[in-house]
């Protein structure tokens, strides 16, 4: 069983749960930006949670199946396509061989997630499938004539009529961080319900945040520590950094705080432009 | 968590033992003067504190006694600036280097860079200005009271005194890194 990739769109990477336990070596996490849009994309072809799959950016994908196949895309709405056919988004789809699927440019969002029936079985990296993108640790960005190996079936696959999702929320919440102290009182009042802007260059390493200057009560550097994700940052720009997936290992940046992780999976679909509020626990 | 302790040896003893004695958590991460403990249950985080002997002596994931040599050949482009630093010739900056007792504290900025302790506060040598494009994997290098090895290319502003040919980071290895925190080094004249 296996899978083409015909085009890769501006950056597709194969992701599952990520790679644990090798942080103190310097090696990112990464995983699924969204964990629970992947998560649903396996259950919806019946895979388990720990399936990889695939990661869009923005640009969509496009795939031949070599043998038949089904698979579902969640994450980031777009226009799904077999051949010349619409097929829905957000449900289980079968095809036969030679199919070619599309997953359109996202409508929404910035992060679509397609899961195919067995997993896509590329070689663990220590113990993971996932695509890290700071230090690329895994497998490589999916390339254009790349043969994507699919694993065998693990569970059943259930008949599925709708699978609604909750809209986007455009709230993260924050409880306060190890540095804490090095943010003025006042700063974390104006910080509560205060509102950013997604900054350009955000990406699966981190979300930036534009907006008021958040004033610090000390300065100069902290010596390099470990870092978590969802680990807000505080650079000396005042303007705050979100710890992604692919987030570095250690900093020396003050942690002011942390955002809570269901915020995480939000994160992953925030465009840049986007307006989010931010909530202090 | 993130656990302060005194400096970046105690870091990396306390996350060594933390590992010894199956400490369960996702991630054990020593920093320069911290332990991150993160996917764990925080009782089991204070118990484990409250029975860590608190010995700085650094614990490796190995055999405690075991020391990593690593064979440079010194020719770094930075070797003169760091000897008018010292105040010493190229030949006393290879001497001073390969004296040093070092140990791996903690790892970041790249998979299986080491922040290597030891050198000893008056020979500090400040970063560049500005960073180089690419520094070859196998750059021998200086900065602030660290000493390190470049795991791979990457950019890089640390002074390059020399290079190996020692291959510091192979996913297929177990550990993939050569210097995991704790782990004692030498540098040796090739």
């Amino acid at each position: 069983m296996s899978l083409e990739v015909v085009d890769p769109g501006p950056l597709t990477t194969v992701q599952d749960l990520g790679r644990v336990g090798w942080a103190h070596l310097g090696v990112p996490r990464a995983g699924a930006l969204d964990r629970a849009a992947a998560a649903r994309a396996n259950r919806l072809v019946g895979n388990g949670r720990d399936a990889a799959v695939l990661e869009t950016t923005v640009g969509g994908v496009t795939l031949r199946a070599r043998d038949a196949t089904t698979f579902a895309v969640t994450g980031a709405a777009c226009d799904v396509r077999c051949d010349a056919r619409a097929a829905p988004y957000g449900l289980p789809v079968t095809v036969p061989a030679g199919t070619t699927i599309r997953v359109g440019a996202a409508l929404t969002g910035v992060r679509s997630y397609v899961a195919v029936r067995g997993g896509i079985d590329v070689d663990p990296v220590l113990g993971s499938r996932s695509t890290d993108t700071l230090a690329w640790v895994g497998p490589p960005r999916l390339a254009v004539e790349q043969v994507l190996p699919v694993g065998v079936p693990t569970g059943p696959l259930v008949p599925v009529d709708a699978a609604p999702v909750a809209s986007a929320s455009r709230v993260l919440v924050l409880s306060r961080g190890p540095r804490a102290d090095w943010v003025e009182q006042l700063a974390w009042q104006a910080l509560d319900g205060a509102s950013y802007v997604v900054g350009a260059d955000s990406d699966r390493v981190g979300l930036r945040l534009q907006g008021p200057d958040v004033g610090r009560a000390r300065t100069g550097e902290l010596a390099s520590e470990g870092i978590v994700r969802g680990a807000v940052q505080l650079p000396p720009s005042g303007q705050p950094l979100v710890f992604l997936a692919d987030h570095p290992t250690t900093g020396g940046y003050p942690v002011i705080a942390v955002a809570s992780d269901d915020g995480l999976d939000a994160c992953a679909q925030w465009r840049p432009g986007d307006r989010v509020t931010l909530r202090v626990r | 968590m993130l656990v302060e302790v005194p400096d970046a040896v105690a870091a990396a003893s306390l996350a060594a033992w933390a590992r010894r004695v199956g400490l369960a958590a996702e991630e054990v991460v020593p920093g320069a003067a911290t332990v991150l403990v993160d996917g764990a249950d925080p009782s089991a985080v204070r118990e484990a504190l409250d029975a860590w002997p608190g010995d700085t002596a650094p614990v490796g994931p190995g055999e405690p006694e075991e020391e990593v040599r690593i064979e440079v050949q010194y020719d770094g482009p930075d070797l003169g600036l760091v000897a008018a630093h010292w105040g010493c010739t190229e030949a006393e900056v290879v001497d001073r280097h390969t004296s040093l007792e070092l140990v791996s504290a903690f790892c970041g900025f790249a998979p299986g860079f080491a922040y290597l302790a030891g050198l000893p506060e008056e020979w500090a040598v400040p970063r560049l200005p500005s960073p180089r494009p690419r520094v070859p994997a196998g750059s021998v290098a200086v900065a602030d009271r660290w000493c390190a090895v470049y795991p791979t290319a990457s950019p890089g502003g640390w002074r390059l005194i020399g290079t190996t040919t020692a291959t510091l980071w192979d996913v297929g290895r177990r550990p993939p890194a050569l210097l995991a925190p704790g782990t004692r080094v030498r540098f040796v004249a090739a």
